[in-house]
């Protein structure tokens, strides 16, 4: 534990937000889209590749001035299964937690089947997740199964 | 089951799945009535059938309702760009339940969800048949007496059939052993298999038919799908996998019977076609009272 609050200063302390912590590396863009980073209007800070010790390599995303909703940022447990949620205020850790996966996913991730009507017309993609380790989701509509392979975000 | 939507066998339980197997026991005694007079119900067949649409269309005229609707899409305004959505709440408002066969995997789950009278679903794309699962259900009770702890054999097309994969699933309720027959290329898939195992059930697999029909009470034949193969070589390597004689079938057991949901090819030779055992016609005759019953249900007539 104390080697990881040394290494999370490679990325600048935040006074007040969100830090989401152990993301895999190659997942850290994702959460940027799934959390609608892209257009946020405040500081985002983000790092990849960096060293860790659970892990091997993580990423990591600062959000100054936001707290977010539990079901916001369960979504990104689709692609960061293990991340941790740090909320703080004042530079200090207000709340900690890990992210867990919904049962339920709701127009987040896209049908792999392209026949499925959430592909064809303006139906909102929903799944049930059947399986939280392996992340597998059944489409509420076609009842096909999205893999973390096959999954695409919107 | 008073305006209950059918698009998945699983959306009715066990006994809702007897209790119209058993009114449809009634209609086949009893198969022209007039209870369906003052009902309107809407036939939508987006992509061509036969049975299907046929039998439904006969349960309704056969109970007095009436019918509107379509039997492809081409002369509606579906080809000038309507979507389903639009569809289906127009055609709502003409009629008292919808029918829908629709190549669009899920679009009966959606449906269902929109329209304000209750959607059957008659096929959507590879997904769900479940008229289709109710009838065979009614077909192997009617010619074993019970559907518990029976042998049944699934042969041909198990990875892509959604007859195979709607009626393994209603089987599980069932106790009953399962011996799949099919080319390796066209395995029941591990998705289906997963009820199989969740209620520990037996199940053997094989590649040959004549292995397994000493082993069964039912032997349930099913068409290899051109249209499922993106490979033209290995529909033609695959297809002429299976096909069953009348010799096949001479010595086995008196409850045996061939059943098939038809259209076939040639899986099965019309030499069966004599056997007493063969039963694929009068399945197709008891999906008229299955569709009976499942009308007379939603709409709260019996």
């Amino acid at each position: 534990m104390e080697n990881k609050k040394v290494k999370e200063l490679k990325v600048s302390a935040i006074e007040n937000g969100t830090v989401i912590d152990h993301i895999p590396s190659s997942a850290v863009f994702k959460v940027i889209r799934i959390l609608k980073l892209e257009a946020f209007d405040d500081m985002v800070l983000f790092a990849t590749n960096l060293e860790s010790k659970k892990y091997g390599k993580k990423g990591i995303v600062k959000v100054s001035g936001k707290y977010f909703e539990p079901e916001e940022l369960n979504k990104i447990s689709l692609v960061a299964p293990h991340a941790s949620i740090i909320e703080i205020s004042d530079f200090q850790v207000a709340n900690k937690k890990i992210v867990e996966t919904p049962t339920e996913i709701k127009g987040i991730v896209k049908c792999f089947n392209p026949n499925c009507i959430t592909n064809k017309e303006q139906v909102k993609a929903r799944f049930v997740v059947v399986d939280k380790e392996d992340t597998r989701l059944k489409c509420h509509y076609c009842e096909k199964i999205t893999t973390r392979e096959t999954m695409e975000f919107f | 089951m008073k305006n209950k939507s059918l698009v998945s066998i699983n959306d009715y339980s066990k006994e809702e799945q007897l209790s119209i197997l058993d009114l449809a026991r009634e209609f086949e005694k009893n198969p022209v009535q007039d209870i369906l007079k003052d009902n309107v119900i809407a036939s939508l067949f987006f992509e061509p059938s036969t049975r299907t649409r046929l039998s439904f269309e006969s349960a309704v005229n056969r109970l007095g309702g009436k019918i509107v609707g379509f039997s492809e899409a081409s002369n509606t305004s579906v080809k000038k760009g309507e979507s389903l959505r639009d569809t289906i709440l127009t055609v709502a408002n003409y009629s008292d339940l919808i029918v829908m066969r629709n190549p669009v995997e899920g679009s009966a789950r959606f449906a269902s969800e929109i329209s304000p009278v209750p959607i059957i679903n008659a096929g959507d794309g590879a997904n769900q048949h479940p008229t289709q699962t109710l009838l065979d259900l009614y077909s192997i009770r009617k010619t074993q007496g019970t559907l518990d702890n029976l042998h049944v054999a699934m042969v041909g097309d198990l990875k892509y059939g959604r007859t195979i994969h709607s009626l393994v699933i209603a089987l599980c309720n069932y106790n009953t052993t399962f011996h799949l027959v099919s080319p390796v290329e066209l395995k029941l898939p591990s998705s289906v298999k997963m009820h199989i195992k969740e209620k520990k059930l037996a199940y053997h697999q094989y590649t040959e038919v004549e292995d397994v029909i000493p082993h069964a009470d039912v032997l349930y034949m099913t068409r290899i799908q051109r249209e499922r193969f993106s490979d033209p070589l290995e529909y033609e390597r695959i297809k002429n996998s299976y096909n069953l004689e009348y010799e096949m079938i001479k010595k086995t057991k008196d409850n045996f019977r061939v059943l098939h949901p038809l259209p076939r090819v040639n899986e099965i030779n019309i030499d069966v076609d004599k056997s007493p055992k063969a039963y694929y016609f009068e399945q197709a005759l008891n999906g008229v009272f299955v569709r009976q019953a499942l009308i007379s249900s939603i709409l709260g007539l019996k």
